[in-house]
């Protein structure tokens, strides 16, 4: 593993050893940074760092940039988001010089969710580089002080770089392969799709221990607590790349109608602790949009909330 | 579109046939630049295009990744995505965004695997798309190019190299 790229709290904590948690926001739909603040409070105290996303399931909402600029303002530490389906490679150059200015130096490279999924369904599809090529330019600015052009940045940026893996979806074998060409474009740590299917989960994360990508990156697996098979049925249809075996939403299916929130907690507590088990995964992304609380509750549960406290430094 | 399409499921012979189209075009090359390259383009970029379209269902993005690709053209993603699948892969294999059509980078990586001069080339990260260079052949982008059609920093961060024998 290289030495340490930024002296964020993010990478500090992966790199210490422990067990990370991140959490995801969604940027609201609202001019009032108090609105973003509202967004981030659940969590922020205790995840130790946040993902904002960059119109998360192509839908508009304030970009992630802002989000995350008046987040870090009030002392969290963030991850932006940034996805390749709205801009171009110069409007992507700029933003990253952008953020490493403003101070966000985590940056999760995304492809995107497609134009299709989202509440603009009319809208032209960029997809100038894709997520690969994005962590490559960055690594370019990063390493080598340079825009793609050649032209040189006079202060190089500092950047601790991410990138998306969904181990549940085919191709399955490319996907730990998939991982390997991400981190040789510059990805130091991963963030995966929702993960229902853990054996699934197993067997890629056995792939990726014998190719040793497990030592060049850290792999946090994404959860998050279903409330009923609404929820399951919605995640699966609207939501691109979620895999949720049958057995699960049978489970959420059966539960009667006053439990299913407690059984879909169960379900999240119950995958929480066999990731946990599994080898190579350095901690766990919650998402849990429009259920924060319920995300919570887990986190309390399993045990994960007294030792990451240091998420946000408490400065009120 | 794509009819001659079955054809992508032999890839090895896909992979023979570009090489050996690759070494006469590369034989030709004096004659070509002395012929021009723009001149010879003109001549050779409709028979390229019908071909490759009628194989490849070829969006003629002028850089042909088809080696790297699993012989499997990635501009028929609607991400146009040039270095692997998005995540959003359907249950059945199909297109997140076309459900009723499987992911090409499904099919690319299967034929990969069976392809037996450049499969493992699907591994090297693919540059950012000039877009200057489209509907023009790609072969002749290939000739009179020699891999300038990338970013200079790009090379020299990955080593690759965009030798094509």
């Amino acid at each position: 593993m290289t030495a340490s790229r930024t002296n964020g709290r993010f990478e500090s904590a992966l790199r210490s050893g422990k067990f990370v948690v991140t959490a995801e926001v969604t940027p609201p739909d609202s001019a009032d940074p108090n609105d973003v603040l509202k967004a981030a409070q659940v969590f922020g105290r205790y995840a130790d760092a946040l993902n904002v996303t960059d119109g998360s399931g192509a839908n508009c909402h304030i970009s992630s940039v802002a989000a995350c600029t008046i987040l870090s303002n009030a002392g969290y530490e963030v991850i932006l988001q940034m996805s390749c389906r709205d801009r171009n490679r110069i409007a992507m150059q700029a933003e990253l010089l952008g953020a490493s200015a403003l101070g966000l130096h985590n940056v999760l490279c995304l492809t995107g969710d497609d134009v299709t999924v989202g509440d603009h369904p009319q809208a032209k599809r960029v997809f100038d580089l894709d997520s690969i090529q994005l962590l490559q330019t960055a690594q370019i600015m990063r390493g080598d002080g340079v825009f793609l052009s050649g032209r040189k940045l006079s202060v190089k940026p500092k950047f601790f770089l991410g990138g998306a893996d969904n181990p549940f979806v085919e191709p399955f074998n490319f996907r730990p392969l998939r991982l390997a060409k991400k981190i040789e474009a510059g990805a130091e740590f991963f963030q995966t799709q929702y993960c229902f299917d853990i054996e699934r989960l197993k067997s890629h994360m056995r792939k990726v221990c014998e190719l040793g990508l497990h030592e060049k990156c850290f792999i946090l697996i994404g959860v998050g607590p279903l409330r009923s098979e609404r929820t399951a049925e919605f995640l699966l249809t609207r939501v691109p790349g979620v895999h949720i075996p049958d057995v699960l939403v049978e489970r959420m299916r059966k539960a009667p109608a006053h439990e299913k929130l407690k059984e879909g907690k169960k379900i999240c507590l119950e995958i929480i602790q066999q990731v946990r088990e599994t080898k190579g995964v350095s901690g766990i992304h919650m998402m849990a949009y429009k259920q924060e609380d319920v995300g919570l509750e887990v986190m309390e549960e399993a045990g994960l909330l007294s030792r990451t406290i240091a998420g946000k430094q408490l400065n009120e | 579109m794509g009819i001659f399409r079955g054809l992508r499921d032999y890839p090895y012979w896909l992979e023979l046939t570009y090489m050996f189209t690759y070494k006469v075009f590369g034989s030709l090359h004096p004659l070509i630049r002395w012929l021009g390259y723009s001149r010879v383009n003109r001549w050779i970029r409709l028979p390229e295009k019908i071909v490759k379209q009628a194989i490849f269902d070829s969006k003629m993005c002028g850089q042909c990744t088809l080696r790297f690709t699993g012989m499997t053209c990635p501009m028929s993603c609607p991400k146009n995505l040039r270095n692997g699948p998005c995540g959003g892969v359907r249950a059945d294999k199909s297109c997140e965004v076309d459900p009723n059509m499987k992911c090409i980078w499904v099919e690319a990586y299967e034929r990969s695997t069976r392809m037996r001069l450049y499969g493992d080339n699907i591994f090297d990260i693919q540059p950012p798309l000039n877009n200057r260079l489209s509907r023009k052949s790609a072969f002749i982008n290939l000739l009179s190019l020699q891999g300038a059609e990338m970013p200079e920093v790009w090379k020299s961060q990955t080593g690759l190299t965009h030798d094509r024998e």
